[in-house]
């Protein structure tokens, strides 16, 4: 994650003995001046008592784990679990539509992926949340009125990265395909996905690591989910924002970049895949932001 | 669509708040994110690990957590206090809330464009005898630009919906008058909905139009 495999150390002369004395008080000073920083920060947070011993320790306490933070992370890993199968199936069912030859189903297809693309999630979920009385006569629960919404968001995202891996082969795969007789759904099914598949998992993984941090929204309609535990649950009772959060903050952080790790493990070049394989991820990833928010 | 014509001029003010939070976070996303970048690319280790250690905790915490921070931690318990008037300083401290999170995606595809620039380009740029803030300034970053303005158009659409977040410090946003309607106006949640989704779109879709010319009109020809 930090530093990287680039390196850019072509942007700057290897500094000489003056150079490499003047980077060292450059660093000290900039070492200084953050150090300043985090220590107004600590005396600021401090005067507010929220480094207090007393405010960290219940973080420890295991009836805390079991009453917020673990009911917490179960509530968001089940929106975050439902909303990645649906989504998924979602994005399948809707990339293949719109890379179909009849336009009667490509173009509603594609009406649909627009438009719950450009829609923000919170406005979905709020649709599902507060108007699902009128459509269906009956409230749903949070949790079903979050997944709607990450299933609805994530899964036309979804489909746009399979369209683009499914479109990012080369044309012969689909020519070979039809030359030895399979039928369309066939060479979709059984040459096409497959192989679009490998290419985008970096991609689908990155948006799955998007669909976990949306799952946060669950909170603006009140479903039980880890944010809200930390800062509605446990910082409500211990008046410990500062440390709850930071928890929170730490618990996502650790997820999201072990999912980032397994993006990273998966396009990495691999000696087994046949010809031309290789090529694929990395020109997706020229033309594709590294990940974008949600 | 009753509700919306005779709601007009709140649903405007509405998504004008929407106006305001996506322009401000995003000149300062924009500004922040430069910064990063030329702080993760630095000759200075130091800076190099302050920008990448910020980056990976601001791109993996959820917004939401991000925005409640900054209501609850920065402005409540840090006291900071950017005006008198409550909703002006909720204003200010969304904008915050947002430009630290989407400032990291920028510095991200910022670093991806510079990754398409030509090693020979910098090195030229050194035999001149340029320093590493010439050389960044003058060759890298301009061209890094040029590579990346269609995924910083897919950022700024995505910190134009991100705003709708901004209801957890208490700006009275597109989102919020949106669940005020459907509370108020029951029967016409579908058009209510379609309305304010409408407004998004409208929002959005010039930007990615305007986007995707500047990107081909700009492209470095290599």
């Amino acid at each position: 994650m930090i530093g990287g495999p680039v390196s850019y150390a072509n942007l700057y002369e290897t500094p000489g003995p003056r150079g490499a004395r003047r980077n060292r008080v450059l660093a000290g000073v900039i070492a200084l001046v953050l150090l300043g920083l985090a220590y107004v920060t600590y005396v600021r947070f401090d005067a507010k008592e929220q480094w207090a011993a007393g405010k960290w320790t219940p973080l420890l306490r295991p009836e805390v784990w079991t009453t917020f933070i673990l009911p917490g992370l179960a509530g968001t890993l089940a929106a975050a679990v439902a909303g990645v199968v649906l989504a998924g199936l979602f994005g399948l069912v809707f990339a293949t539509a719109r890379l179909s030859d009849h336009r009667w189903i490509r173009w509603p297809a594609s009406a649909v992926v627009e438009f719950f693309r450009a829609v923000p999630l919170l406005l979905l979920i709020f649709f599902a949340f507060f108007g699902s009385y009128v459509f269906t006569g009956a409230n749903i629960s949070a949790f079903t009125a979050v997944v709607f919404g990450l299933t609805f968001y994530n899964g036309s995202v979804i489909a746009e990265i399979i369209r683009a891996g499914v479109l990012s082969l080369p044309r012969g795969q689909a020519e070979a395909a039809h030359a030895i007789g399979l039928r369309k759904g066939q060479v979709m099914r059984l040459v096409l996905l497959p192989q679009a598949f490998r290419a985008m998992m970096p991609a689908v993984i990155s948006q799955f690591v998007v669909l976990l941090k949306d799952s946060a929204l669950g909170l603006i309609v009140g479903y039980d989910e880890l944010v809200d535990r930390g800062l509605n649950g446990i910082a409500a009772n211990f008046s410990n924002v500062i440390p709850a959060a930071i928890l929170i903050a730490a618990i996502f952080i650790g997820i999201n970049l072990s999912l980032d790790r397994l993006a990273h493990w998966l396009s990495r070049p691999s000696g087994d895949r046949p010809r031309g394989r290789a090529a694929w991820p990395r020109t997706y990833r020229a033309t594709t932001p590294p990940s974008s928010p949600p | 669509m009753d509700a919306l014509l005779l709601e007009w001029d709140t649903v405007v003010a509405a998504f004008w708040m929407t106006v305001r939070l996506t322009a401000v976070s995003a000149l300062g996303s924009l500004v922040l994110g430069t910064l990063l970048t030329a702080m993760r690319v630095a000759p200075l280790a130091t800076l190099r690990r302050t920008a990448g250690v910020y980056v990976a905790v601001a791109r993996n915490t959820p917004l939401t957590l991000v925005l409640l921070f900054t209501g609850l931690g920065v402005g409540a318990n840090l006291g900071v206090e950017l005006s008198s008037d409550i909703a002006t300083n909720n204003f200010w401290l969304a904008c915050i809330g947002l430009t630290a999170y989407t400032s990291a995606f920028v510095c991200e595809a910022l670093r991806a464009g510079i990754n398409t620039v030509p090693v020979g380009q910098a090195e030229a740029a050194r035999s001149l005898g340029l320093g590493f803030l010439q050389t960044l300034g003058l060759i890298t970053l301009p061209q890094a630009f040029r590579a990346v303005i269609a995924p910083l158009g897919g950022i700024l659409i995505a910190l134009t919906k991100n705003t709708t977040i901004a209801l957890v410090v208490g700006v009275s946003e597109a989102s919020v008058r949106m669940r005020e309607m459907i509370e108020t106006y029951g029967d016409q949640v579908m058009q209510i909905f379609l309305g304010f989704a409408a407004g998004f779109v409208l929002l959005c879709l010039p930007m990615g139009l305007l986007f995707g010319w500047l990107s081909r009109r700009l492209a470095v020809a290599r």
